[in-house]
Parts: C-alpha cells; structure tokens; sequence
C-alpha cells in the first residue's frame, strides 16, 4: 500500500482523531483544545490541497476492503469528490475559527468540538466515499453527529427542534437504505463511475430502475430539502450560528445535493436518466423548490429564518443545475455547490456576528446595524449581492452558466426560473441591506456586548471577511484553472461524457 | 399397544394434567408440583416410546436419570426462591400488584 | 492440545464454579479474574485451531455418542465461544468493582457465574439433543440465580416469573426430545437428519419439531412469550442483565437454529416458518414500541431486547425452502445479529449501570443534564444505541443489510416493512435517552463519576459491536466453516 493510497484516508482520520482528542480532554483545556482543533483542520486542508494537486495531474487515490459480504468499503478522490472535500476542508478551518469565538465562555464545549470534529469527519468520507455503500455509512455518520450540535443548547426549543431533524434525517436514510438494498439486489455492489452504469439497461430493467431512483432521490433530498422534505431545515435554525452555517453552507444540505449528484452522474448516468425521464421530473421538483423557497423567505421575520428559505431554494440550483443534461448546465449546477457555500457561510456568520454582538435575530432590529458594524455589514451585503447574482460574485457565475446551458439544451424556461428567483432574491435581501445602510438606529441594541479592538471579537470577524473575499475572487477569477469554475469545467470534461 | 406404549400414553397424560394445573393455579408450590407432574409425564414418555420401538434400552434410562437430577435441582431452586419470596412479600402467588419492599431490604437496592 | 483445550473450556468454568462456592466475595473474585484469563486463552486458542484446521467432532474423554457426550466444535461454535468469552469476561471483570462487597450474598455472583458459562459452551458445543437440555437448564438455573441476586421481593419475583416460563420452555424441549428419540432411536441432530432423508413420512416428528420450537422460543422470549423477560433482565444487577441479554437468551435461540437448519427442510412447513418470521416482526414493533414508553432506563433496554430477537427469527421464513445464497445470507445475518446485539447490549447494561450509579435513579428523565459531565457511559450507551437502531458502519447495520438482501433475494419483500421499520423505531427509543441527557434546564449540581475502569469496559464493548461492521467479512469467515464442515457429519 502506498503513501499515496492512504492519503484519503489520512484526510479522513485528522478530524477523526480530532473528535477523539477532544472527548478525552477536559472541560477546561479550552487553550489545547482549539490547537488541537486548528491543527487538525490546517492538516486536513494541506491533504486535501495535495490530492487536489494530484488529482489535477491525473493521480487517482483509493482504497478499498470487503465489508459485509458482497459490499466493499471504498475510498477514493476524483475530481468530483475533491469539489466538495475541498469546500469543506477550507470551510471547516474557517467554521472552526468562528465556533471558538461563538462559543467563548459557553459551556459543553469539549461535547460541541468534538461532534463538531466528527461531523466534519463524516462530511469528508461522502466525499471520498466510492459507492453508494460507503457514502450512505458517512451520510448516516453525519445524521448521528449533527443532532448533539443541533441540540447543544438544550432548550426545549432546541430539543425539538433536533427531534424533528432527527425524524427527517433517520427516514430519509432509511429510504435511501431501501433504494441502496433494492439497486444491490439486481445490479450488485455498483462503485461510483463517470458516465453511470446504465448505458444499456436491459428493457425490463426500467420499471425498477424508476422506482428504485425515486426512492433514492427521495432518501437523499431530505437532507437537500427539496419541498415539500425540507420541514426540518428552518425548524433546525435554533442552532449556535456556526452550526446553522455548517449544516447550511457545508455539511448536510450539500451531502443531500452531492448525493443526487452521484447518483445521477455515476450510478445512473446522464444519458440513462434521462432516456428514462427521470430528469425532467427532478427539474421541475427543483424549480418548484427555488420559487417555493424565495416565496417563503420574502415573509419570514427572523433573519436566520429567512437564511434558511434562502438555503432551500438555493440548492436546489445544483439539482436543477444537473437536469440540464449539457456539459455548461451541469458545471452551473456543480459550480453551485461551492458557490453557494461560501455565500451562504458568509451569511450565517454575519448573522451570528449581529447576534452575538449587538443580539439582533429579528430583521426589523437590523435597523442601523452598518454605522455599528461596518465590516461584518459589508460582507453581508457582498454575499446577498452575490445570491441575487450581481456581477462579479460568484452566484452570478453560477446563474449565468446555468442560463447558458439551459438554452444550449433548449429547456429555456429554466431561464424564466432564474429571473424569478433572482428577482425574489432581491427582494427579499434588499429590504435587509435597506435596514442595515439606510435606516437610522431606533433605539438601543438588544443586547450590546463589547468584544475585543473590533467592532466585534476578531475570532467572528476574520472568518467572516475572508469568506467574502472568496466570494469576490471566486467571480473575479472564475476564468482561473483553480477557481470553482475552473475544476468544475474539469470535472464535466473528465467525468461527463456526453 | 403394548405395555410400553402404555406408560408412554399414560406419561402424555401425566404431562397433560401438569400442563393444565401450571397454567391454571396460581399459589407457586403447586404450581412446582405441577411442573414436576409434567416431567415425570415427560420421563414416562421418553422410557415408554423408546421401548415400545426397539425393546428394553439403556439409553433412555440414563437419560432420564440425567433429567431427574436436573428436576430436582430446578425443583430445589424453586423452594428456596419461592420460600425467600414470600418472607419478602408475605405472597405465595404471583398475581396481584407488586408490592413495596419491606424497609429492613431497602437498602438492599442501593444502586438501581 | 485439542484434549486440553476441550477439557479446559468445559472443566475450568465447572470448577471454578465449585471454588468459589467455597470462597468468599472478595476471594472469589481472585479467584474468578483468573479463571476468566484462562477462559478467554482457551477460547482463543480454539478459535484459532478451528479458524487454522476447520472443525472437527470431539467425544469428550473418549466415550463415544449415545452415553458419551460427543461435541461438535464448527466454525459457528467457536465463534459463540469466543463471543461468550469475551462479553463473559467483561461482566465478570465489570462486576467485581460493581457489586458491593459487603452484601454476603453476593458472593454467589461467582458460582452462577461460573456455572452460567459452562452451560453456554456446553450449549454452543453439544451435538446431541439430550446434552443441549442439560446445558439449557443450567444456563436457565444459573440465570434465574443470577436475577434473585437483587434481593429484593421484586427481584424474587421477577425471578421467579423468569423460573417458570423457563421450566415451562424446558420440558416442552425435553417432550420433543422424548418423541424424536421415540420416532429415531437417535439423539444426535445429524442422526436424526439422516433418518429423515432415508424416510420422510413422519408425522410425529413434525409436531416434535413443534412443540421443541415453542419450548426454545418462550426461553429466548419471543413475542407474545416475552412477557417475562423486561421485569427479569430490568430489575437484575448490572452485569448479570449485560449476561442475560446478551449471551442467555442466545443459548436458546442458537439450538432453535440448528434445529431448524438440519430439520426444518424436511419437518417444517411454509405456515411454520412465516409464523415464526410473524412473531418475530411483532417483536420488533412491540418491543420498540414499549421500550419507546418505559420510564426506566433499565427497562427501556429491556424491552429493546424483546425487539433485537424479533430479527434472529427472521431466520425462519429466509431459511425455508430458499436458494442457498439466499439461505447463507440469511444465517450470516443471524450470526452478525448475535454478535452485534450480545455486544452492543452487553455495552448498554453495562453502561446504564454506570449511568444510573451517577445521577441516582433509575429514571430516564433523571439523565438530564448529564451530558454536562461528558460521562464516558454516556457515550458508550450511545455508540451501543447506533448499533441498535441498525446504523453504519455497526454490526447491527451489517446484519440488516444481509437481513435486507436475503429478504430481497427470496422476494419476501414484507420483512423489508420489518427490517426499515424497526431500524427507526429503535432510533426513536435510543433518542429518547439521547434527548433526556442534553436536557439544559435541570440544576443537578451533584454528579457522581464511577471509576475509570467501571466506564472503560462497556466502552470496549460497544467499540467492538462498532467495529463489526467494518470486519464483518473476516468473522463471517470463521463462521462459514460451520456450514461447510457441519454437513452430514
């Protein structure tokens, strides 16, 4: 076995050992415990960031053992895998960075970091993960390790909220379970594939291929949220802020997403999903959900909340992305993945920044917050500019890309879908940046705390400024072969043979 | 039929009869005794049918012998827990609500 | 070697049994913490000759079968062998810090104990149907033993209860020996295979099967026959519940097995065996369904058992007149289930000892808050609870999955409903007590941390039912021996 064979795993077992580390450490070593955490997610992005190298050279990393009879347990970073591993190595250093500040001086921190840790552990095997197999194993991993982070308050508010996530989640595994066991029982253990499995599939194979891809997208689209499964996605917003922007920009919503899209790109196969139909009816699914999620972000009050309709609407990009079927609609879609994360942590953070600082939740208290918190205000406004797509950031590189290919594949009423859902976009950010800029303050803050020289502590504020950067230099240089849509247009011409 | 098939037809009987009495009563010492009718029932049968097919047979013999010290351990085991039970309760059956322990035991119960 | 091993295996745990009913508490703890390094060498090694050479028959001191006691040590048998060894030794180890010294009677912990596992090995090993009952006995007294141990009335009568249905269980087996051995002349179960094949009217031997079928199912309590296990495997101490859950009822189930492997082809039916995949789905949404409703932490991982058996019987329908392949993932199943469930159990009780020694009650809602503490139990409790629910990369997902596959592979895609179903209600009684423990609002300022090694041990155990998943393959391995050896022998 060589070094290189084990680098996936190596990525894999800093945030694992992480989480171990962290258990076994007491309450109080706060200091040691963000080294180790730092440490840990610097390690995982130097590995990540060589297989990336790797794999841009033509490298293939892997793994592979027997599990249970008939079923191997598979590692392996392509091109696809390094996209999401790569977000969230990067993201989960930032995410790290900002929790530490959150969470200062809050108890239960040991328990936090370390589901934290294994939380982003599980992330990074969906994305090595090389079946269906090993992907549902981390995809069940990541149910289990984000209840605690769900629930870390305590509150009764908070604890239904975890159940009801946990009710959404453990179902939609199960049925992704059932759909995994079904396609096991009459094709056997299928590894990932560029190009899918089902070029030429037998004629009586169609019903059950049908029912069985349902099944699965069902399974998986409770955690993207496609409506009407995504019940559980604002309910869960009781969350600390770091949380909210893990399960919102990285983890869960994108293991959903990623699903589908290995379903669909490497079981199946573009071609065979759609010579069955399959991909119309998810396209129209996934316009349903960006309208239905803009719609109801426009009259939510609490700003996370209406954060968290964004999200809904916003993956569903990715899977709308792929249904497009041409090489320029599925890099849209892909490149959303990425696109979308870093916007939507960068919203997140900026949200917790109010909240922690000046103890803002609700818009209407928003009034003003740019004259008291310029910096965190600038980079909300960049990242909700980029949602509604303004050029140069990064979601307008996605929606033109996406325009692109759905007139490449004549399916031109995707375009009547992105200028509705920009147009709500606007409308829903645009009130917020009216409050933040151009209100004057009412009265005082709800709850003001001074934190550090900043307007807020550095540990919040950092984070939240880098990731706008990323989103400025993720437009501005979308051309750049190591952009996002750089190895997006990669991964389409190695994996997606069409 | 045979002898032999006699004592088998007798011992299903037997077994019969207990099963009609363990279900039935409820104070725990006839209910052993019950049990006991049942596997002397069970013994009869498995000497009886054996004999009946192939004539006189150690096997089955030494087999029950086997099978009554285990009743009679069972049997001991089951005097002592029901004699131990009801100097706790005061109870000789089963039935009914539980009942508290008296609070000289209580202490017994110190970690669950 | 194999002398020593086979002589060492059934001898050591009967006489330690007989040392330390002379012995004290303390002394017989000495005593025992060296009889179970011997055990688990001895294991250990026989599972390495079976693992190295495959199986073989044993007529123990060279006395041949029907008066001998002849063994059959196959691959599956030593993997129970190993498995009684290894959640056999933790108990052991976990109760002698667990148990109050100063209460004499619980010196008899360490008799029953030993005499417990000597009747699992006997069972595990026994190839005649007359030395499986003396086994079954002894497990069934030295358990009820085991429960009485609690010492209060609730204890004896939750003791008591268990006798019975125990008895009960016993002489209908015992009854089905007397008509088989009536019918054959034989004891051993490959006698009785073999006379089968040669003549295959016989009536009697059907309703043989039967009622055996019945005695074993009402011993390993499977619904509606489970009525007696929560209040016995609650009430018990700690360690003797982690015994009774995990290896107890195995012994019982295991001879069902057999049974039905060698002559269910030709004595069972269609009815029979769906009946008894019935009972056990029931199972499954009963148990869950009242272990969801318990107020107590102990009964919650009572009634889960009742649930986790209602699968082993899942083994009946998939086994029955299926193909081969079908009818091997079936029995794979059943073994990573055993498995899983024996560590994963053995983990939980042994944990919700701990964690019930920490906050002082027995109540679920008395967990809140406790996560505070990062109790190591509670983390064990839970690492125990994935495994339950069925969740990778456990051995109880393992189990599933070949429960799913041979399910789908024979069409009898209703168990699918069982199998998918029960997976998230076990989740929703192992949340349940997640829930409870991260409840914020309770002041508790009191928190009582059991000693290390107390904690250290369910942690091994639910570690390794973790860990099943991921070895599944290498285990099953071993396993496969049995069937490939096992045959017409």
């Amino acid at each position: 076995m060589t070094a290189s064979a084990l680098l996936p795993v190596f990525a894999l077992m800093t945030s694992l050992t992480a989480a171990v580390i962290i258990f076994t450490l007491p309450e109080q070593k706060h200091q040691l415990r963000t080294a180790v955490n730092l440490t840990a997610a610097v390690m995982k992005l130097l590995l990540v960031g060589l297989m990336i190298w790797g794999v841009f050279q033509g490298n293939e990393y892997g793994i592979s053992f027997p599990m249970v009879p008939g079923v191997e347990f598979i590692l392996r970073a392509d091109a696809l895998a390094m996209l999401f591993a790569g977000l969230s190595a990067a993201l989960w250093l930032l995410t790290t960075v900002y929790a530490v500040g959150y969470l200062e001086g809050s108890p239960n921190r040991s328990r936090f970091f370390g589901f934290f840790s294994l939380c982003v552990a599980s992330t990074m095997g969906i994305a090595l993960a090389g079946n269906l197999f090993t992907f549902f194993l981390f995809y069940e991993m990541l149910t289990l390790s984000t209840y605690p982070l769900v629930v870390h308050r305590g509150t009764p508010q908070a604890l239904r909220a975890g159940r009801t996530y946990i009710i959404y989640t453990l179902t939609g595994g199960a049925a992704l379970l059932f759909g995994i066991a079904l396609l096991h029982n009459f094709s056997g253990d299928l590894p990932f594939r560029p190009g899918g499995h089902f070029e030429d599939m037998a004629p009586d194979l169609q019903i059950p291929l049908t029912i069985v891809f349902v099944i699965l997208i069902a399974g998986l689209g409770v955690k993207a949220a496609i409506v009407p499964l995504h019940g559980w996605l604002p309910v869960a917003m009781v969350a600390p802020a770091p949380v909210s922007a893990l399960l919102h920009a990285v983890a869960v919503v994108k293991a959903g997403a990623f699903g589908i899209v290995r379903v669909v790109f490497e079981i199946y196969g573009l071609e065979a999903a759609s010579a069955l139909g399959l991909l119309s009816g998810l396209a129209a699914i996934a316009a349903f959900t960006i309208v239905y999620g803009s719609v109801r972000a426009l009259n939510q009050t609490d700003l996370k909340r209406r954060l968290a309709f964004s999200t809904v609407s916003q993956v569903s990009y990715i899977i709308l992305g792929l249904c497009l079927a041409g090489p320029v609609g599925v890099a849209g879609g892909l490149v959303h993945l990425v696109h979308q994360g870093v916007m939507k942590i960068t919203l997140f953070f900026c949200a917790g920044n109010y909240a922690e600082t000046l103890g803002i939740h609700r818009i209407d208290e928003l009034d003003g917050a740019g004259r008291r918190m310029p910096a965190t205000s600038v980079a909300f406004t960049l990242a909700a500019f980029g949602m509604i797509g303004t050029p140069p950031l990064a979601g307008f590189i996605t929606k033109w890309t996406m325009g692109t290919g759905a007139l490449a594949a004549g399916m031109d009423w995707v375009i009547a879908v992105l200028v509705v859902s920009s147009l709500l976009n606007a409308a829903y950010f645009l009130p917020v940046l009216n409050r933040i800029w151009f209100r004057e303050k009412k009265d005082a803050w709800p709850e003001e705390r001074q934190w550090g020289r900043f307007e807020t502590s550095a540990w919040l504020l950092w984070p939240s400024l880098i990731t706008a950067a990323l989103l400025i230099l993720a437009g501005l240089l979308a051309s750049a072969s190591f952009s996002p849509l750089g190895w997006v247009e990669l991964i389409v011409a190695r994996e997606v043979d069409l | 039929m045979t002898p032999s098939l006699l004592y088998a037809f007798a011992g299903a009987a037997l077994c019969g009869i207990g099963l009609f009495g363990f279900i039935l009563i409820s104070h725990l010492l006839r209910k052993l005794l019950a049990f006991n009718l049942m596997g002397s029932g069970a013994f009869l049968v498995l000497v009886g049918l054996a004999q009946h097919r192939s004539g006189p047979d150690p096997v089955p013999q030494a087999l029950v012998l086997t099978g009554i010290v285990v009743a009679i351990a069972a049997t001991a085991l089951a005097v002592v827990l029901i004699r131990r039970y009801y100097h706790l309760s005061g109870k000789t059956s089963l039935e009914g609500p539980a009942q508290d322990t008296p609070p000289d035991q209580a202490r017994g119960a110190r970690h669950e | 070697m194999t002398l020593w091993l086979m002589a060492g295996l059934l001898f050591t745990p009967l006489a330690w049994a007989v040392l330390t009913l002379l012995a004290g508490f303390r002394r017989g703890r000495t005593i025992t913490w060296l009889g179970i390094v011997i055990q688990v060498l001895v294991s250990l090694a026989l599972w390495a000759v079976v693992a190295g050479e495959g199986g073989f028959q044993y007529p123990l001191g060279g006395w041949q079968a029907p008066l001998g006691i002849e063994l059959r040590v196959d691959g599956l048998a030593v993997t129970f062998v190993m498995l009684t060894a290894l959640v056999a030794a933790a108990s052991g180890l976990h109760a002698g810090f667990y148990l109050d010294p100063d209460k004499q009677w619980h010196r008899y912990f360490w008799p029953l104990f030993w005499f417990l596992w000597a009747g699992l090995n006997v069972v595990w090993l026994g190839n005649d149907l007359f030395n499986l009952y003396v086994g079954l006995e002894l497990i069934s007294l030295s358990a009820v033993g085991l429960v009485a141990l609690g010492g209060q009335s609730e204890a004896l009568r939750a003791a008591l209860r268990y006798l019975m249905a125990a008895l009960l269980g016993s002489l209908a087996y015992l009854l089905g020996v007397a008509l088989f051995y009536g019918e054959f002349g034989s004891l051993s179960l490959s006698g009785i295979a073999f006379a089968l094949s040669q003549d295959s009217a016989q009536d009697g031997a059907g309703f043989a099967l039967v009622l055996m079928l019945f005695g074993l199912a009402l011993k390993t309590a499977l619904f509606p026959m489970h009525r007696w296990l929560p209040p016995a495997h609650g009430i018990a101490r700690s360690p003797v519940s982690a015994l009774l859950s995990a290896l107890v009822v195995k012994g019982s189930f295991y001879i069902a097995a057999r049974l039905w492997l060698e002559l269910g082809a030709p004595l069972g039916s269609l009815a029979l065996a769906q009946l008894l995949g019935l009972l056990g789905g029931m199972a499954v949404f009963w148990g869950g369904w009242q272990a969801l409703r318990q107020p107590k932490l102990k009964q919650v991982v009572a009634y889960s058992s009742v649930a986790q058996i209602g699968y082993l019987f899942l083994l009946f329908p998939l086994t029955w007149n299926t193909t081969e392949v079908a009818a091997l993932q079936a029995q794979q199943a059943m073994t990573l289930q055993v498995i899983s469930h024996a560590l994963a159990k053995a983990a939980m009780f042994l944990s919700a000892g701990n964690l019930i020694m920490s906050v002082g009650s027995n109540q679920v809602n008395a967990l809140a808050g406790v996560s505070h503490f990062l109790p190591f139990s509670l983390f064990s409790f839970g690492l125990a609870g994935v495994s339950l629910m069925g969740l990778p990369p456990t051995g109880g997902f393992a189990a599933k999955w070949m429960f799913l596959q041979a399910s789908l592979a024979t069409s009898q895609w209703w168990w699918l409903v069982v199998l998918l179903g029960g997976g998230l209600l076990s989740a929703a009684y192992v949340f349940r007590v997640y829930r409870a423990s991260f409840v914020e609002d309770s002041n508790i300022d009191h928190f009582f941390h059991p000693a290390r090694r107390l904690e250290i041990i369910p942690m091994i155990l639910a570690l390794l039912s973790l860990g099943l998943g991921l070895m599944a393959e290498p285990v099953l391995s071993v396993m496969a021996l049995a069937f490939a050896n096992g045959e017409g022998t």
